[in-house]
């Protein structure tokens, strides 16, 4: 990954926080009396791309690819359901470290198994934990069964009796997920950066070389493991909140695989690109669902046109912008030209390859 | 829990793990041949299903609509094979589930276009209507026998390819080193499209097979495909063998997990996936 981004990404990005950070100011202009609507759905997508970049870690840095990230995001949105007080509000000093250190237990116990294996193989194990909680809540008694739990009220932010923030506010809970988002990425980036990042990076480029060089690489890969799964909790804790309810499928292999999606949409292994990726699917999610009830179907050809055409998603353009050269090389170019079905043997040969070296 | 009762379950977990396994040895043999990792596998068992639900009523002959759906399901796998697949053989595991996703989307979505969002059922054709008196008051359907007879006599037929023939041997040198099979002369390229295509049809021709037994409602393949890869993760991935012994288990797990403990029966089959890969992570067979 790159530890240092073209001027341009800085740029762009701090137009874009700013952009969104005063909504408040163009959103009624330019939706009218939708605006508060979709204030909400902005507040949706600032959690969803801290979903996203805490799934970046994992995917992007360490390259370990889970499709049972939603186990966490649910994980977060379930315990502040039902740990929160049924008739007043739940102090967040308390509820906060709770959703991180219940998440960082279940991330510790799935990491400790599934780090165990590598590739496919990864891949299949995180999905099945995934889907165990997700049967789990979805059959349980305590838990609300498919109707999932409704949260009463949002947790107060308060000292001694003195509120600091009223969460209930909706813009006030915007800007907080916006903080959240922001301080998310300057974690990510802090830690990429520093020599625990730079083992990951080694990780991620010759897991076998890093081991003979003498570090503990499951160590460093479950550590990257809790501090994803807790991320993801944090947002999935804004989302139960952001929603009203904790639901089962918020924990369903399906939000792990729109998570997924996001990130490869918005260009992974690099921290920024998952933000862009939450904003873009959601974006194109609600535009589809505009035009027809079967938008999962235009969803799903956008899905597998990115992989075609864009394997390195919105970043990849930002960092490398396209030029003769590169448009030559394009996957969909390439896709276009593709050697006809019949091919000899000798011809066919970069079909196949290893797929054994990916970890 | 009196003996016949016991048989009963005995046999439904049979039964169960039977169809498991004629899903789970496409998937398992995708991956093991193809490095590819096919998220859609459910999505072919459902459009197995829905297609007999279709045929059946249009054909008026539940045996005739499977002769049909055969080869539609075949023809599918093929486009889904050359048109899409083709490029990521190449690419990270991650490109082909997003890909693979993205498939289960337009699938599932063409599925409630044609078929719409009811649940369907199939009657249960007339010449294995009957049941068997095991006790006074238990009784085993003919046609869930007939299910057990064809997944074990498909499962025969793959294990004879795979031991007896060449293109077996074929088979299995490509799981060991695909490089060295294309070295020998091989072309790779049809060998992955054929067995994608049997894959596939595979999987559709268990949907086609369950569908009297099952209720046919959107979204069936997903549950079906998790469950699979519990199965192809217990067995070892790229082992028929470990899928068959794997399917079996988790047949018999879920069926008698939900009389015996309904309250963890949906957590049962994970439980013994997390117990194999601590002892063994890469799975019975591998």
């Amino acid at each position: 990954m790159l530890h240092r981004y073209p001027k341009r990404v800085v740029i762009i990005m701090l137009v874009l926080t700013a952009f969104v950070a005063i909504f408040p100011l163009w959103g009624p202009l330019v939706f009218g009396a939708q605006s508060d609507f979709m204030m909400e759905k902005m507040t949706l997508m600032l959690i969803l791309a801290l979903f996203a970049m805490s799934l970046d870690l994992l995917v992007g840095i360490v390259g370990l690819v889970s499709l049972g990230h939603a186990l966490f995001f649910g994980l977060g949105a379930y315990t502040l359901a039902l740990a929160s007080p049924a008739f007043s509000p739940a102090a967040i000093w308390w509820m906060m470290p709770l959703v991180m250190l219940i998440s960082a237990l279940a991330a510790l116990v799935v990491g400790f198994l599934v780090i165990r294996t590598k590739g496919i193989f990864f891949i299949m194990t995180t999905l099945a934990f995934g889907q165990m909680l997700y049967y789990f809540v979805n059959t349980s008694r305590h838990t609300g069964g498919t109707d999932g739990v409704f949260i009463m009220f949002r947790p107060s932010v308060e000292i001694g009796g003195t509120v600091l923030l009223d969460l209930d506010n909706p813009l006030t809970f915007f800007y907080v997920c916006l903080a959240m988002v922001v301080v998310g990425y300057l974690f990510l980036r802090w830690l990429t950066r520093s020599f625990y990042g730079q083992v990951l990076d080694g990780i991620h480029d010759n897991e076998h070389r890093m081991e003979a060089l003498g570090y503990a690489t499951s160590h460093y890969k479950l550590v990257a493991f809790v501090i994803s799964g807790v991320m993801a909790s944090l947002a999935g804790m804004l989302a139960a909140m952001q929603y009203g309810f904790a639901n089962p499928a918020q924990l369903g292999w399906h939000t792990s695989g729109e998570v997924l999606m996001m990130l490869i949409l918005g260009g992974m292994g690099t921290i920024f690109g998952p933000i862009l990726g939450a904003f873009a699917y959601e974006i194109l999610q609600h535009t589809f669902e505009h035009m027809t009830t079967h938008w999962p179907i235009l969803m799903g050809i956008t899905i597998i046109l990115a992989v075609l055409v864009l394997p390195r998603g919105i970043a990849g353009l930002i960092i490398d912008p396209p030029n003769r050269e590169s448009l030559a090389k394009s996957p969909l170019l390439k896709w276009l030209k593709r050697e006809p079905t019949a091919t000899p043997p000798e011809a066919a040969k970069p079909a196949v390859s290893t797929t054994s070296k990916e970890g | 829990m009196d003996l016949a009762f016991f048989g009963v379950q005995l046999l439904n977990g049979l039964q169960y793990g039977l169809l498991l396994f004629l899903i789970a040895s496409g998937l398992t043999l995708i991956f093991g041949i193809m490095g590819i990792i096919n998220l859609a596998h459910g999505a072919m068992y459902m459009i197995g299903a829905y297609l007999v639900y279709d045929l059946t009523f249009r054909l008026g002959n539940f045996w005739l609509a499977i002769l049909v759906a055969i080869p539609i399901a075949i023809a599918l796998g093929l486009i889904i094979e050359r048109l899409f697949l083709d490029t990521l053989y190449k690419r990270d595991h991650l490109y082909q589930v997003l890909l693979t996703f993205g498939l289960i989307l337009v699938l599932n979505e063409m599925q409630r276009i044609i078929w719409g969002g009811d649940v369907h059922s199939v009657p249960i054709p007339e010449l294995f209507s009957g049941r068997i008196q095991l006790t006074d008051n238990l009784q085993y359907s003919h046609y869930r026998l007939f299910v057990m007879g064809v997944c074990l006599a498909l499962a025969g037929v793959i294990y004879w390819v795979i031991r007896h023939t060449r293109l077996g041997i074929i088979i299995r040198a490509g799981a060991v080193n695909r490089d060295m099979v294309e070295g020998l002369g091989i072309n790779v390229r049809t060998l992955f499209t054929l067995i994608f295509s049997v894959g596939v049809a595979l999987t559709a021709f268990a949907g086609m097979i369950a569908a009297p037994l099952t209720s046919i409602a959107p979204g069936m393949g997903d549950s079906i495909l998790i469950t699979c890869f519990v199965v192809v993760v217990i067995g070892g991935i790229g082992s028929i063998k470990g899928a068959f012994w794997g399917a079996i288990l988790i047949g018999m797990a879920e069926t008698f997990g939900s009389v015996l403990i309904p309250s963890l029966a949906s957590m049962v089959i994970y439980l013994i996936m997390a117990a194999v890969l601590l002892v063994k992570p890469r799975g019975l067979f591998a």
